[in-house]
């Protein structure tokens, strides 16, 4: 209790993400079939004991469906987050330590990498592949579009490190540039590293179902952005059919609040235990 | 000599963001497993036209001088960069044949620009307002509520927020149309401006309210940290105003890092609303890239995506150019 207290956007974020994980990663193969057949059900079904969220159009099982596509977009989410950080944070460091050419010529790399627009470029691959872009394809598109954001977050904290006393003290005392970044600067930049997954995890989400929903990721696969695709297809929203529209949307609402609590209350947790 | 090297360094980023850019462009048809000209004559062979071999020959040719791809790799690459920069020639439009893709990009920008700019200033100017008085007076309830309903907003991407907009005011309230419509063959009156007022109310709503929930939620961590600043409370002790402070003091120094972050966001915001153009069917660049993606109509698609590029690489560098207008330090020394 006395963490929810001191914590409390941590710890209502954990959970809600906690819930989404077990929806997403340990339900899909309680289904029983695979939940993106058509025609497995009676269409337009509303919801009740057999179908928590009714059936869609195109005779799926909305929860199932549900819970399938949200696998799909947190393996992209965490496939993204994951490489984009670590590649950003390593390249980051390196910029920020090393200094002189190499800090500006990446620099430079990381500022213009973040002013061109992915969207575009990704809607270019997306046609040219003609749906089937896989969610593989997609995740590297985004990473290398997102690494840039940690990476100059991290320069510049790597660059005011390099000043420090702790730091010249490794230095001077012989440690090789591999042990002070391991174990002076790693403990340090780790908390940053970690508000920087989950957001990124956010915005590989966002991007992709964003593509999605406009009907250009990938056609074979489910994401939560697909889902909202099929149902605007289909009208679902002048029908009525609130069962079909509503639970993607309202998921995506709730798991990016939820990534976003959890990311900004790490923050404040990792600023509170490092007590500054 | 500071605002030289300041000027200097704006303009490299610009060449290099449209170089990167535009190379991608350019490689991503490349590094494909199959031929985009192949693909496009596979489609022309299944709607089933009789084909004489010299006229395939020559749709083949004519395709794969629309994708450059004549000639060594260097050639083709160099060949690209001069159509897009210099000439702007995309070559005619296949869905809207014989249009010329440059006539079509001309005739959709006003429309982005005019939606773009209204609400990213707009959302710019609100959220920055907001956000200073709630850092100014962070420990008032109504400030608690405001980060609280910010933080809410934020994450939520804006197609979301434009389909949850579109559910509430055209399909539970109808107060707004469905999509967008309108005559373009009126003369401008004041009664044609109302209908693109009334018409892009929505989509314009969907981008200010996303990018509100951002510029508050930093600009109230800014001004919160400047208010604690030493210069903060000589100038308190000294008697000036409490909003002369939070206007000349607190504002000034805090807007300073909103003003790059403005700059670094503009690809983020011009991705947000192109899906909203999308979704709200909003005449602009956004729609005009997804028809053409829709109607695999690759000499608009390479027109559009290269443009935007562009565009947003030279809005960025304008809103950096207003830099040193509001920090003196650049301007002076």
């Amino acid at each position: 209790m006395k963490a929810v207290k001191r914590h409390p956007r941590l710890v209502i974020g954990l959970v809600l993400v906690a819930a989404f994980v077990i929806l997403g990663l340990v339900m899909p193969p309680f289904a029983g079939h695979d939940p993106r057949d058509w025609n497995t059900f009676p269409k337009h079904i509303k919801p009740n004991p057999a179908h928590p969220l009714g059936t869609t159009g195109l005779g799926q099982d909305t929860f199932w469906l549900l819970s399938y596509s949200l696998r799909n977009s947190l393996i992209l989410g965490v496939l993204v987050g994951f490489f984009a950080t670590l590649i950003g944070v390593t390249l980051g460091v390196f910029a920020g330590l090393k200094g002189g050419w190499a800090d500006r010529g990446l620099s430079l790399l990381m500022d213009t990498f973040i002013v061109v627009p992915s969207l575009p470029i990704l809607i270019l691959l997306a046609s040219l592949l003609q749906g089937r872009a896989t969610i593989l394809i997609i995740s590297v598109v985004l990473i290398v579009f997102n690494w840039p954001w940690p990476a100059r977050q991290i320069r510049s904290v790597a660059l005011a490190m390099r000043e420090r006393e702790f730091i010249s003290t490794a230095w001077f005392s012989g440690e090789s540039t591999l042990t002070v970044i391991r174990t002076e600067i790693f403990p340090y930049i780790s908390s940053w590293a970690v508000g920087n997954f989950i957001n990124t995890v956010l915005v590989a989400i966002a991007v992709e179902s964003g593509l999605a929903v406009i009907g250009l990721s990938s056609l074979q696969e489910s994401t939560l952005g697909t889902m909202i695709y099929w149902a605007l297809q289909y009208q679902a929203l002048l029908a009525g059919r609130w069962w079909w529209i509503l639970p993607p949307v309202i998921a995506i609402v709730v798991l990016f609040v939820a990534l976003f609590l959890v990311s900004s209350g790490y923050t404040q947790y990792a600023t509170a235990k490092r007590g500054r | 000599m500071r605002f030289l090297t300041f000027l200097l360094s704006r303009l490299v980023t610009y060449i290099l963001v449209i170089w990167i850019g535009v190379t991608m462009v350019f490689l991503v048809p490349r590094f494909l497993p199959s031929s985009p000209v192949e693909a496009m004559m596979a489609k022309v062979a299944a709607q089933g036209q009789y084909m004489e071999a010299a006229q395939i020959e020559s749709l083949r040719n004519s395709l794969m001088e629309t994708f450059g791809l004549k000639g060594s790799l260097f050639q083709q690459y160099t060949g690209f960069f001069k159509r897009v920069l210099l000439t702007g020639d995309f070559g005619p439009s296949f869905s809207a044949f014989p249009t010329p893709v440059s006539q079509l990009v001309a005739q959709a920008l006003p429309w982005s620009l005019g939606l773009l700019l209204t609400s990213s200033v707009l959302g710019w100017l609100l959220g920055n307002a907001i956000g200073l008085f709630a850092g100014y007076r962070k420990e008032t309830l109504a400030s608690k509520a405001l980060e609280f309903l910010a933080m809410l907003i934020y994450p939520i991407p804006y197609y979301i927020f434009a389909l949850v907009l579109i559910i509430l005011f055209t399909y539970v309230w109808q107060i707004f149309p469905f999509s967008f419509y309108i005559d373009a063959n009126k003369p401008l009156s004041v009664g044609l401006i109302k209908d693109i007022v009334y018409n892009s109310a929505l989509p314009a709503l969907s981008i200010i309210a996303v990018n509100l929930g951002w510029w508050v939620i930093s600009m109230k961590a800014l001004s919160a940290s400047v208010a604690e600043e030493d210069f903060v409370h000589f100038a308190r002790l000294k008697g000036v105003s409490e909003p002369r402070i939070m206007t000349h003091y607190v504002a000034r120094n805090a807007l300073l890092p909103q003003i790059t972050m403005l700059a670094i966001r503009l690809g983020t915001i011009f991705n947000g609303a192109l899906i909203t153009e999308i979704l709200f069917g909003f005449p602009g660049v956004g729609t005009l890239i997804y028809s053409s993606a829709l109607q695999a109509d690759y000499n608009l698609m390479l027109g559009t995506i290269s443009f935007s590029v562009i565009a947003v690489a030279t809005a960025t560098l304008i809103v950096d150019l207003t830099y040193p207008l509001l920090d003196p330090r650049i301007r002076y020394r």
